[in-house]
Formats: C-alpha cells, structure tokens, sequence
C-alpha cells in the first residue's frame, strides 16, 4: 500500500509521539518507522544562542520538499512519510524538524530519514538568523552539508 | 515578472519582492543578476558575488545560465540553511 506524504510547514510546534502514532497506527504491514527531529541548540562553539529565526519561501518550500519526498519514495519501499518544517522564531530545545519513515524494514526507512535530511539541509528554501548576545547574524551555510546530500546523487 | 529576495539578499536591497521588465537582451538568470547589480548601491551589494546567490524559477532551483523567458516568478536567495 502506498501511501501519499504528509508534508507541512508551519509556524507552531509539533508532537513527534503524535507524528510517528498517525503513520503506524492501525496498519499491520508496517515493521519499522525511523524519526528525526532537529531541535535549536543553545550554543554554536562558545557562542550562546538566543533564538533562531527561519525564513522561508511560500510555496517553494513544499514543492521542494514534495519533490524529494516523491524521490525518496520512488527510491525506497515507504509506506508512510511525513516532513514538518517550522518556520519563525525558535528558542533553544525547542523542534525545528522532523522527518518520519516508515517500512517494512529497518534499511529503507533509516536511509530515506537519512536522504530527505540531507536534501533538507541544502535545497529546502530556508533560511536561519542568529541570536546571541547582543548580535543577530544569518547562518552560514555549511560545505559539508552540500557534500553530505551530494553522495544520494545517482551517477 | 515578479522577482522576490529572501535572507540578506531580501534585507541589503531592502524590499521583499518587486515586478520587473528587464530588456530583451536580459536572457538567462546571471544576466538578470547584473543588470539587477546596476541599479544602484543596495542591488549591488546583494549581488556583489554573484556565485553565492542561488536563484529559482517558478518553485524550482536553477542554474546561472537557465532561460528567463516565460518566468512568472524568478527568486534570488543565498545558499539554503533550513534542517
């Protein structure tokens, strides 16, 4: 049974237990679910971080999310798959992400987590400013993040 | 066509999004770019390194050399950050 993705990008917070029960419950053919969930740190070196604040492009974010979603189910035998985005300002501890596979089997749904975070982090249309003391910044966007997604590309 | 800015491409031109007519010598996504540079001071520092700036037509990425023709919406943001 295939089913369609959930995908959503929202400004509120999300319960992951919540996520992971909407997938799995009431099927019998599912034998394993994989989650993610990428949470604001409160530091960044020896640096304290007060906040993050995502921006995002409308509408670009979904499609782009839709379409690694479609790629990742195309790729690996899912039956269920769920990508939340929050967007807005976001403290310490608190979610920003979360990924959600489930299989029959442990591999596929490990490696589609894997593969929808690592296109996540490169060509999602997201953006993270910075709070510390008394500075805010735009995050850098980190080269070992490119060559983290680059290894999914087929040859 | 519409063009929007995102992140700090968004804040040094200092607007959102705009409509813009570009001439019809303006072909591909980095022609648009310089001929968006040389506006005034705030597009060009947006754009002062054109090969950090990522673009995407109608939703989609796209490379420097792709055709602008028939673009509802070209967007121009720096490398992503989101996960």
């Amino acid at each position: 049974m295939t089913t369609p993705a959930t995908i959503r990008i929202q400004q509120d917070d999300f319960d992951i237990a919540k996520e992971i029960a909407a997938l799995s419950k009431g099927r019998t053919d599912i034998g394993a679910v994989v989650s993610f969930s990428g949470i604001c740190r409160g530091s960044e070196g020896d640096e304290n971080i007060a906040a993050l604040t995502l921006e995002h492009y409308p509408g670009m974010a979904e499609a782009e999310i839709k379409r690694h979603a479609d790629e990742a189910m195309s790729r690996w035998p899912l039956d269920g798959l769920t990508v939340i985005h929050r967007f807005g300002r976001i403290e310490p501890g608190e979610n920003i992400v979360l990924v959600v596979t489930a299989s029959k089997h442990r591999q596929a749904a490990f490696q589609a987590a894997e593969f929808l975070m690592d296109y996540l982090k490169t060509s999602a249309p997201f953006w993270k400013r910075e709070e510390s003391a008394g500075r805010t910044g735009w995050v850098e966007a980190r080269e070992h993040d490119d060559t983290a997604a680059a290894r999914w590309s087929k040859s | 066509m519409k063009v929007k800015y995102f992140a700090w491409v968004r804040e040094r031109i200092g607007k959102a999004e705009e409509m813009v007519e570009p001439p019809a010598t303006v072909r591909t996504v980095s022609e648009l770019i310089a001929w968006l540079a040389k506006r005034d001071e705030a597009y060009a520092h947006a754009f002062e390194t054109p090969r950090v700036i990522r673009a995407a037509i109608d939703h989609a990425h796209v490379k420097p050399d792709a055709a602008i023709a028939g673009a509802r919406e070209i967007a121009f943001f720096p490398p992503m950050t989101g996960g």
